[in-house]
C-alpha cells in the first residue's frame, strides 16, 4: 500500500532539522511478523468501521468495504474477533 | 519595570515575558511558587497561555513535548527529584530536537530527604541533550529564560534549554527585578515559527523508528548544533545586552587579567566568589573568579582562555559524580587538557547538600590550593 518512493539520506546535510519523515516506515515492513492475514468478505460487511476504530497499528483503511493494508497487518487478529458480522476470515500464511 | 522578587517569581515572569504559550507542570519545594505564580498570572488573564495541571513531572515534560511538537512555546519548571522522573522525556525533548525551556530548582537528591541547594540533579541530566544555564541571581532568571528561547529556537540550534537556580540563595530570597516591556520583547524575540509541526493537513513521520543506517547522523547533527549554540549564545548575549543594558556571555571572569591563582564557580557560589576575591584582593592576593554561566554546550575555548594565565585553578563543585570527582571539575580539566593547557588544578566539592558556602569557606580554599599539590578531590568542610 505505501509508495516505494525512497528518502535520499546520504550525507548530514540531507537530514531535516529534527528527526521528521525519515521514511523509516517505508522500508521496515512489519508483514512478515504475520502467521495469518485477515481477509475481508464484503459480502458480509456492513460498514460500521470497528474493525478500522479497533485495528492497533493502524493498519486497515475505511473503505467500503475495508481494506486491509498488508504490508504493514501484523496478523494480531483484533479485526477478526470485533467484526460483529463474522465477515473477517482468517487465512493461513504460515511459511 | 523594577520589582522585589525571589528567583522563583523571576522564572515565572521570564515565561511570561517570553510570550510562552503553554505551560505544563508539577508543584515541588522549592519550586511550587514558579507553577503558583504562572498559574496566577494565566488565570487573571495576564498571560496568554494555557496551564495545564499534570500528574507528575514526567507528564509535565510530555506534555510540553506535545505542544511543542505542535508549534506552541512551552515551559515548565521543576527540582531535584521531579527533574529526575523528567529523565526519559528530557531524552525526548533534545533527541527530538524540541525547543523547550524548563527553569530547575537546584535541589540536593534523596536520601536523606534535602530540599537545600545543590547541583546534583541537574549535572546527573547532563547528557540528555538539554543545553544548561546556571544563573547567579535572580536577574539573570529572568533574563535567562527570555534569551533562552531566542537561542533554542534558532532553526540551527533546535535544543531544550534548562535554566538552573539554586534552591532558597534565589528561590525563595527577593531581590531587585527588572522586567522588560512586552513592546521590548516583541523586537527581541520573534515568533516561533518551526518547519515541522504537528498538523492533519500536512502530516509527517516525528521521531519514528530509526535504523543503525540513520541514528548515528543524527547524534552527529547535535554535536553540531550544540556547537553552533556556543556562537548563539554569545550573539543573543550581546544583542540583549545592546537593548536591555545587561551582558550574559558563556562564562564571565572577574579580575582574572593577573591572577594567580583563578577560581572556577557557578551559580551563586559565583557571587560570593566575586566579594572573596575582592576580600583577597584587599590583602595582597593575586585571585580572580571565572563563572561558569553555561555547562552545555560546555565553553571549553572561552575557559581556556581565562585560565591560560593562571598559575593555579581551582574548581568549586556543588555537585559529586560518585567515585570520581566534581563535574564542572572534570569538565574543566578536559577542556585544558585538549587545548594543551597543563596546570596545577584542584577540585574541591563544597556547599553540598546546601551547605554554605561563605567567603570564609572560599577563603579556607584558596589557602589549601596555595599550600599544597592538588590531591584531588577535596570535600571541602567534611567533619572528619
Amino acid at each position: 500500500m505505501t509508495d516505494d518512493k525512497k528518502v535520499e539520506l546520504n550525507k548530514v546535510s540531507d537530514y531535516p532539522e529534527m528527526p521528521v519523515s525519515l521514511g523509516s516506515m517505508l522500508w521496515n515492513k512489519t508483514s512478515s511478523w504475520r502467521n495469518f492475514k485477515p481477509v475481508i468478505d464484503g459480502t458480509k460487511c456492513i460498514g460500521c468501521g470497528i474493525c478500522w476504530k479497533f485495528c492497533p497499528e493502524p493498519a486497515i483503511f475505511p473503505t467500503n468495504p475495508p481494506t486491509v493494508d498488508y504490508d504493514f497487518c501484523k496478523g494480531c487478529g483484533i479485526c477478526i474477533s470485533e467484526c460483529p458480522t463474522k465477515a473477517i476470515s482468517k487465512v493461513d500464511e504460515t511459511r | 519595570m523594577k520589582q522585589v522578587m525571589n528567583g522563583d517569581f523571576a522564572a515565572s515572569y521570564g515565561a511570561m515575558s517570553a510570550l510562552v504559550k503553554y505551560v505544563a507542570a508539577y508543584p515541588i519545594t522549592p519550586q511550587t511558587l514558579v507553577v503558583e505564580k504562572l498559574s496566577e498570572l494565566v488565570a487573571d488573564g495576564e498571560m496568554d497561555a494555557v496551564f495545564s495541571k499534570v500528574e507528575s513531572e514526567h507528564s509535565a515534560m510530555a506534555a510540553c513535548i506535545g505542544a511543542e511538537a505542535a508549534g506552541i512555546r512551552t515551559f515548565t519548571a521543576t527540582s531535584s527529584q521531579g527533574l529526575l522522573l523528567m529523565c526519559e522525556v528530557l531524552h525526548w525533548a533534545a533527541r527530538g530536537r524540541l525547543p523547550i525551556v524548563l527553569a530547575n530548582v537546584n535541589r540536593a537528591v534523596a536520601p536523606g530527604w534535602s530540599i537545600w541547594a545543590d547541583a546534583q540533579d541537574s549535572i546527573s541530566q547532563r547528557d540528555t541533550g538539554w543545553m544548561q544555564v546556571y544563573a547567579e541571581d535572580n536577574q539573570e532568571v529572568y533574563d535567562s529564560i527570555i534569551m533562552a528561547y531566542k537561542i533554542a529556537e534558532s532553526p540551527d540550534v533546535l535544543l531544550p534549554m534548562m535554566i538552573n537556580l539554586d534552591a532558597f540563595f534565589l528561590s525563595h530570597t527577593s531581590e531587585v527585578v527588572d522586567l522588560i516591556d512586552k513592546k521590548d520583547i516583541e523586537k527581541f524575540l520573534p515568533p516561533y515559527e518551526p518547519k515541522f509541526k504537528l498538523n492533519p493537513s500536512e502530516p509527517h513521520a516525528f521521531n519514528a523508528l530509526t535504523s543503525p543506517d540513520h541514528y548515528f547522523e543524527l547524534t552527529y547533527k547535535m554535536h553540531l548544533a550544540m556547537e553552533k549554540a556556543k556562537k548563539r549564545i554569545t550573539e543573543v548575549g550581546v544583542e540583549f545586552e545592546k537593548m536591555f543594558g545587561r551582558r550574559y556571555g558563556l562564562t564571565e571572569s572577574y579580575r582574572i587579567e593577573d591572577a594567580d591563582t583563578v577560581l572556577v564557580t557557578f551559580g551563586t557560589i559565583a557571587g560570593t566568589a566575586k566579594e572573596t576575591v575582592d576580600l583577597l584582593r584587599k590583602e595582597g592576593k593575586k585571585v580572580g573568579n571565572l563563572k561558569i554561566r553555561v555547562f552545555r554546550p560546555f565553553p571549553q575555548e572561552e575557559v581556556c582562555e581565562a585560565l591560560k594565565n593562571a598559575k593555579k585553578v581551582i574548581v568549586v563543585d556543588r555537585d559529586y559524580s560518585y567515585g570520581f570527582e566534581g563535574a564542572f571539575f572534570t569538565e574543566v580539566k578536559s577542556a585544558l587538557y585538549n587545548k594543551g593547557v597543563m596546570k596545577p588544578l584542584y577540585g574541591m566539592m563544597a556547599g553540598i547538600g546546601g551547605r554554605d558556602v561563605s567567603t570564609g569557606t572560599l577563603k579556607e580554599i584558596v589557602a589549601k590550593a596555595e599550600g599544597e599539590d592538588p590531591k584531588n578531590p577535596y570535600f571541602i568542610g567534611v567533619k572528619l
